[in-house]
Parts: structure tokens; C-alpha cells; sequence
């Protein structure tokens, strides 16, 4: 079959596919999102988000239970909230095959931090693979699945982001039909309880030692000899780098990241001169070579970086080849961060907590750019669902010391886990103001469906939530729902809760601009009255600027949506419809 | 083709592989003109790979495309200056990525600047000698926003530069059309070609006017 250009983690769901998977599950996260996406477009499979990456391996672990194959997506923060789950499927293991694809992010393109799974592999004792390319995605996700069988085990697919986002070639097969395993009480498998578990435990260490002979025979760990006087363990990316930068050295290649062939390894060892480590972000490789007893030498001009991605040209100069002449602008170049849409709902909602110095507690999504200037409206980002939590602890810190303490999570973030935070505060009779940020959508990852909107990743028909009557059911009095886009409705709102001393939720419900790509015409600004404040341009859109002469606003026509969030916080009633506007501009 | 292809350093001899790096800000079409070079470049037979960062970077960030094509390509990604073709689809951006570009590597530029946030706040100002450096780095400059406009199609700016960059690679130009036809929406296909074909000669006809 012809090949086509495809993303890491388009083969990987389209290797499930061909491995007979029939469920997938996740929760969207960059780098992996399109991995579920593309797994759900293909033929004969069910495909669902799930609130969370917890929720998503336990569903998957009943697929397992069920008898059928699943495949897991999730980034590699997600892989922290499915921990509880993952450590115990090490001791059940599996009926039905598991694979969990986790798509890890050294560099820190789009997460909250660098981690490195591979640490959870070792961890949790579950078999992990590495794909250098979309074609070992691909098949790599279909040996996966015959090891998960084979040996019993839930079994990880470690991708980075230029694995998951990179296309290369691929040969697609077709579809094998694995029937679905018989359903047979077994609960000296599946309940955990201690004496079950003890059990497991023991039975845990033996497929230990059998995945490791696997490791040791496997080709998916590959020796690669060149020339002899430098050897080079890598995986993934990292491998790729290392064929570029160093195109004559010898290489061991891990397609098996855990657990790792020793005998392998002290072989490779010994058929070259010096031995290194080439891997981003952390010493995983590093630390269990050297625990083995096998001498790893330092790159001979300079180390590696200890976080960062990595590149050819950061492997070449470690070993010693300069970097080839380039040159640099002379100019000081304006960063160009990415910055909240021309008519986001969450715009308006930032600027009035800037105006009333609220301490926000602020969490994971497109709101997240709250934080960027000119808005600066943000205190605290750590892990989804925190802002609430964390807004309870700074009440038992005693309080915002004078600023109003506001926590503020979209509605994916919520329905992911900020519900049991605004339990917790409810629970323990806490105070302070909510604000879910409702766009009707999970907009950072690129408009999933969630169980907010009600909509479904194969679009099956579903239900949306009722946040008004769920957050009441929690035991919250005071629940209000606004308009984000109406100035004066956010400023009341805001106002009212913050007064208002028992714990208050604001619902601010208003469709993403990606969603909603209605444009109402562009707006102007009348040059005679606008008084250059500036107060229009501190809200941070991009379609309205300052004159660097005069300091007077202005709008570009091609971005402005004609949202009007500007126009409302104009005091003089200098931005104006077009309609009242002439021909050369503005001028009545 | 036009006579820039046999000398063009793109694919010199001492390269086994090309590399083409595309940046914009997020929104300007960086990864379809991405797509058209890749479906192009496997036309003729040659491994590709086509690397992006997603997430973050859109919203109206800086981003960046590689397309790396060879008989073989390792790494996806690249580093400061070992891009052959260096496409920018935003003057700013031009410079910004002016590093990566190899010392005999080409660098087509739209003729445009869209302003950061941080500008339009009024926090930082705009480089002043934008056109002077880019002239003085060999900048071919075209106005493909204009172009576009003009054909009555302003979101095409990524096939008009699709267009400029085909002049620097080697395949024929009906492969650029085929990977055009068969990649855009079907209702504009006969715009992007339009597109394609007004940045290619407009590539041409500078190239031929500096003699
Ligand atoms: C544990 C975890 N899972 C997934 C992600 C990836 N992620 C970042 S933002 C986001 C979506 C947030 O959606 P929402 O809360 O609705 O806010 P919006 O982007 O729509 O404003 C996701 C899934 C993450 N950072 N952490």
C-alpha cells in the first residue's frame, strides 16, 4: 500500500486501529490530542473523552475487564491524575490489551512542566515503547498491544512533541479482527484487595524478569554498529538527533525505554571505545547505564543541556562540532507571545479582576493568557482544578490580604476536577468567589466537546450540564449566571459577589470565537474624541492598537469582530459602528 | 523553470538533505504552505518530514513549519543556520528566525508586518531598519498580502509564497498544482492556483530584473 505523510499520533491510533483496538479514550492535552481524534474517524470503533485521564484508564480498565482491546491518550501531566489507577493495573494487569499513549513535552512547548514518563514506566513497572517516526508509531502501537496480551500488563506508548507533531511516511495496513475474550469471573485478578494483591505482587516480579529477556531479544532495541570508537544510547527524537548530528556513530537504539536489556547494553558497551547518553529533559538512560556497573562517558566538549529540548545542532556541539557561521538581527525583536482572540469571552472578566486587584487563582486553559500583559491578571497557575483549591488556601493563609481572593477555571478544567475542589471548599464552609469561564468548548487543545457543551467526540447525541443545578447540588447559595461580553454585567457580578461574604460561583457563559465565527462589522475609533487614556488598549485585544505619534487608539478592520468589548469601556464614546463613520476614516 | 533553479543553493551539493523552514504568526497558513512542499517533494520520490509545534503557539503566537526532504531525513527539526529556503510569512518574524538561515540559503519574505501585542499596547516599538536588514541578508521581498488582496482572495498569502519558494526547488510546477488541486478545498482551488502562479512569477520577474 501506497505511503502517506502522517503524524505520530495519527499512526499511533491508526496501528490500534489495525490491531483490532476497539475502544479508545482520553482527555485532550498538547502534544496527543490528535491521537483519540484520529482513532475516532476510523471505521468499526467507539471513541469517547472522558472528564479526566483518571476517569479515562479506569474506562479503559473495564474495556480490559470486558474483554476488549483499548487504547489510552493522554499528556504527560494527565499521566499524574491517571497515576492511581496506573500503579494498580501494574498489578491486575489485563484481559482485554491496554495501551496508554502518553505524549510528553520537553522544552515546555505548551505545559505547566518538563516531566519525563518514562520516570512512570520504571515506577509503576509497566512496559514502555519509544517511536523515532511515525512508522515505528504505527507498528510499535500494534506490538504494544501483542505484548499487553502476551505478558499480562498495561503497556505505554512514550511520545514527545516531534514525534506526536511531526509527519512522516507511513505504510497503512488493514484492520485485524480481534474477537473479544470471554468473560470469566477471576477476582484473584481484578480485586485488589491485600491478599489478592499480595499475590500479584509476587507474580509481578516474575513477568518482570520475563519482559526484561524480551528486551534483551527484541529489535525493537537495536544495535546499529558504525564506527566503533563512539557508541550512542538514545531513543525516540533523541535518536533521529543523533543520526543527524553524528551520522558515523554507533547507536543502540531503545525502542524499549522500560524495562531496559542489561546484557544488551553491556554488550554495546563493549564493542565500542566510549559510551554516551544522548536523551533530553532527564537523565533517564543515564542514571540506570551507570547503575548497571557500565562506564558512560561524558560528551568531550561539553555536556548536555539538563533541560530543553534537544536539537542536532546542540548534540553536534557537545561532541564537538561548531555550529555552521549564521547570522542574527541587529534589530531588538518584540516577543510575539500568544495572546487571548479578538472577541474571547474571557477578555472583559481579566481586565475588571485586574481593575479591582483581585488575587486570582488561575488555572489551565486559554485563560491561562489572563496572565500575559497587558492584562496581568493572574497569581497562581499550577495543575488543573487548582485555582479552587488554592483560593481556599489562601483564605486559610488569611485571606487576599486586602484584595479580594477569586478563583477562575474554564468549563473543561471544572468538569476535569475543579468540581471536588469547589466540594472541598463547600465541605469546609470556605468563602471567596468562583468563576467558571464557560466558552461552551475545551478551546486550548482546539474545541474539543466536553461534558459542559454535551458534545461528543463521535458525535453521539449526549446531554449538556446543568452547572447552575450541579454547583447548587454541591451546597453553594449564591450562583449567579452573566454575559462575559456585557461590561457592565461582570462589573455588577464581580461586585456583588465579592460583597457577598458566603462562597459565590459567577457562570460567565459565552461561546468561544472559534467556535462562534460570526463578525458582526468592525468597529472604528472616532479620532476627534478619543482622548488617548489608553484604557481601551489595556484590555489586551489585538485588533486595537495605540498610535506611537499621538496615543490615540486604533483599530484594525481586519482583525476587529465588532464584539464591542472595547466600545464599553470607552467613557467618551469614542469607538463607534462604521455606519456612523465616513468615508477617509472617522470624522463626523 | 526559471534559470534560479540550477543554481539555487537549496539543494548544493553538500546538502543530502533540504531544509525549509515556514514562520508566521499563528493564522497565516503556515502549515498548508507546509503541506503543498511536502506532497510535492514525495511527488518526486524524496522521504519528507513536516514538523510544527501546535498548542500554544497559535492564538496568534509566533510559529514555525520545518519540512526537511532528502533520499533520506533523520531529524525533523533544524537548528540556527542550516535552512536552505527560509520562507517568512511576516517581516518581524523574518527576523526572528534570521539565525536559522544557512549563509547560502535563500529567504523569501512577505512584505508585511503585523504588529505583537506588546506594540499595540504601547510596551515596545517595532524594529525601525526592518527592510534595511532584510535587504542586506538578500531578502527577496515580495507583497504577497497585496497579491492575494488583489486576486480577491487575502487569505491565499500562503499559496502566493508557496508559489515564490517553488522558484528555489526543483519540481515541476505541475506538481506543485497537482498537490494544490489535490489539497485545497475543492471551491478554491482555481484561487490557489491563481495564487501560486501570481507568487512564482512575481518571484521570476525580480530574479530576471537583477539580471
Ligand atoms: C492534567 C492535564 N490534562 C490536560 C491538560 C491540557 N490542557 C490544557 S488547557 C486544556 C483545556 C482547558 O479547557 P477549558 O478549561 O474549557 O478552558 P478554555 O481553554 O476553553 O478557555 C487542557 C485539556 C493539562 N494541562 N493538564
Amino acid at each position: 500500500m501506497a505511503d502517506v505523510l502522517l503524524q505520530g499520533n495519527e499512526a499511533v491510533a491508526q496501528g490500534a486501529w489495525e490491531a483490532g483496538c476497539a475502544v479508545g479514550v482520553g482527555y485532550p492535552g498538547t502534544p496527543s490530542t490528535e491521537t483519540l481524534e484520529a482513532f475516532a474517524k476510523l471505521p468499526d470503533v467507539y471513541a469517547e473523552w472522558a472528564p479526566n485521564e483518571k476517569v479515562a484508564l479506569e474506562v479503559a480498565a473495564g474495556v480490559s475487564l470486558g474483554g476488549k482491546r483499548s487504547l489510552v491518550t493522554m499528556k504527560h501531566v494527565g499521566l499524574n491524575v491517571a497515576a492511581d489507577p496506573l500503579f494498580s493495573l501494574a498489578n491486575t494487569g489485563v484481559t482485554g490489551g491496554l495501551v496508554l499513549l502518553v505524549a510528553d513535552d520537553p522544552g515546555i512547548f505548551s505545559s505547566q512542566n518538563e516531566q519525563d514518563s518514562r520516570n512512570y514506566a520504571a515506577a509503576a513497572r509497566i512496559p514502555m515503547l519509544e517511536p523515532s517516526d511515525s512508522a515505528e508509531a504505527r507498528t510499535m502501537a500494534m506490538t504494544a498491544f501483542d505484548i499487553s496480551d502476551r505478558f499480562d500488563i498495561p503497556v505505554m506508548i512514550r511520545s514527545s512533541v516531534r514525534i506526536s507533531h511531526t509527519r512522516t511516511p507511513v505504510a497503512c495496513g488493514s484492520r485485524v479482527e480481534v474477537g473479544r475474550k470471554p468473560y470469566v469471573k477471576d477476582a484473584g485478578k481484578w480485586v485488589m484487595m491485600p491478599a489478592n494483591a499480595q499475590r500479584r505482587r509476587v507474580d509481578a516480579d516474575t513477568r518482570e524478569d520475563a519482559l526484561v529477556a524480551f528486551a534483551e531479544k527484541t529489535d525493537l532495541n537495536r544495535i546499529e554498529m558504525r564506527d566503533p570508537s563512539m557508541g550512542i544510547i538514545c531513543s525516540g527524537a533523541d535518536y533521529q538527533h543523533v543520526r543527524e548530528a553524528l551520522p558515523r556513530a554507533s547507536v543502540l537504539k531503545l525502542g524499549v525505554s522500560w524495562p531496559l536489556p542489561p546484557e544488551k547494553v553491556r554488550a554495546f558497551s563493549g564493542m565500542v571505545d566510549a559510551l554516551y547518553v544522548v536523551e533530553e529533559a532527564y537523565p533517564y538512560f543515564d542514571l540506570r547505564v551507570r547503575a548497571m556497573g557500565v562506564d558512560v562517558s561524558l560528551p568531550p566538549t561539553r555536556p548536555l543541556p539538563r533541560n530543553g529540548e534537544l536539537t542536532p545542532g546542540i548534540i553536534a556541539a557537545s561532541f564537538g562540532i561548531e555550529a555552521p557561521a549564521h547570522r542574527t538581527s541587529t534589530q531588538s525583536i518584540p516577543a510575539r507571545p500568544p495572546a487571548l482572540c479578538a472577541g474571547c469571552p474571557h477578555r472583559l472578566v481579566f481586565a475588571e479582576l485586574r481593575r479591582v486587584h483581585a488575587l486570582v487563582t488561575g488555572d489551565i486553559g486559554c485563560y491561562t493568557l489572563g496572565a500575559v500583559p497587558p492584562l496581568s491578571a493572574l497569581d497562581s497557575t499550577v495543575d488543573m482544578g487548582a485555582s479552587i483549591s488554592m483560593a481556599h488556601g489562601v483564605e486559610l493563609a488569611g485571606g487576599g490580604d486586602g484584595h479580594p481572593v477569586v478563583a477562575v477555571i474554564g468549563d473543561s478544567t471544572f468538569a476535569h476536577s475543579g468540581i471536588t475542589s469547589l466540594l472541598g471548599t463547600v465541605y469546609n464552609q470556605g468563602e471567596g468567589t468562583v468563576i467558571i469561564l464557560d466558552n461552551r468548548t475545551t478551546a486550548m487543545t482546539g474545541q474539543q466537546g466536553n461534558p459542559v457543551n454535551g458534545i461528543t467526540l463521535q458525535h453521539r447525541p449526549s446531554r449538556e450540564l446543568d452547572l447552575v443545578r450541579l454547583v447548587r447540588a454541591l451546597g453553594v447559595e449564591d450562583v449567579s449566571t452573566i454575559d462575559p461580553q456585557n461590561l457592565k454585567a461582570v462589573r455588577e457580578g464581580l461586585k456583588a459577589a465579592v460583597a457577598d461574604p458566603r462562597l459565590s460561583v459567577i457562570i460567565c457563559r459565552s461561546p468561544c470565537r472559534l467556535l462562534d465565527r460570526h463578525r458582526e462589522p468592525a468597529l472604528a475609533v472616532d479620532q476627534e474624541v478619543c482622548t488617548a487614556c489608553g484604557v481601551c488598549v489595556s484590555i489586551g485585544c489585538p485588533a486595537l492598537g495605540k498610535s506611537s505619534d499621538t496615543g490615540k487608539a486604533h483599530i484594525n478592520a481586519l482583525q476587529c469582530i465588532g464584539c464591542h468589548q472595547c466600545a464599553q469601556e470607552c467613557a467618551f464614546g469614542a469607538i463607534i459602528e462604521p455606519s456612523t463613520a465616513t468615508e477617509e476614516g472617522v470624522s463626523r | 523553470m526559471s534559470g534560479l533553479d540550477a543554481t539555487s543553493p537549496a539543494l548544493g551539493s553538500t546538502h543530502s538533505t533540504t531544509t525549509v523552514l515556514l514562520c508566521g504568526v499563528g493564522g497565516q497558513g503556515t502549515i498548508l504552505a507546509g503541506d503543498l512542499l511536502a506532497i510535492t517533494a514525495r511527488k518526486s520520490g524524496l522521504s519528507v518530514k513536516v514538523s510544527e509545534v501546535h498548542g500554544m503557539a497559535q492564538r496568534g503566537g509566533a510559529v514555525t513549519t520545518i519540512v526537511r526532504f532528502g533520499t533520506e531525513v533523520a531529524s525533523p527539526i533544524t537548528d540556527h543556520g542550516c535552512v536552505d529556503c527560509l520562507v517568512a510569512f511576516e517581516a518581524i518574524e523574518a527576523l526572528r528566525n534570521l539565525p536559522y538561515l544557512a549563509s547560502d540559503g535563500v529567504l523569501f519574505v512577505n512584505d508585511a508586518t503585523i504588529e505583537p501585542l506588546s506594540v499595540l499596547v504601547g510596551t515596545t516599538e517595532m524594529p525601525t531598519g526592518i527592510h534595511a536588514e532584510l535587504a542586506a541578508n538578500g531578502a527577496r521581498m515580495l507583497d504577497a498580502s497585496a497579491i492575494a488582496a488583489r486576486l480577491g482572495n487575502p487569505k491565499s498569502v500562503n499559496v502566493v509564497l508557496v508559489g515564490a519558494l517553488s522558484v528555489a526547488l526543483p519540481f515541476p510546477t505541475s506538481d506543485w498544482e497537482d498537490a494544490i488541486a489535490n489539497r485545497v478545498p475543492p471551491k478554491t482551488v482555481e484561487a490557489n492556483l491563481a495564487a501560486f502562479k501570481a507568487g512564482r512569477m512575481t518571484v521570476q520577474e525580480t530574479t530576471a530584473s537583477l539580471g
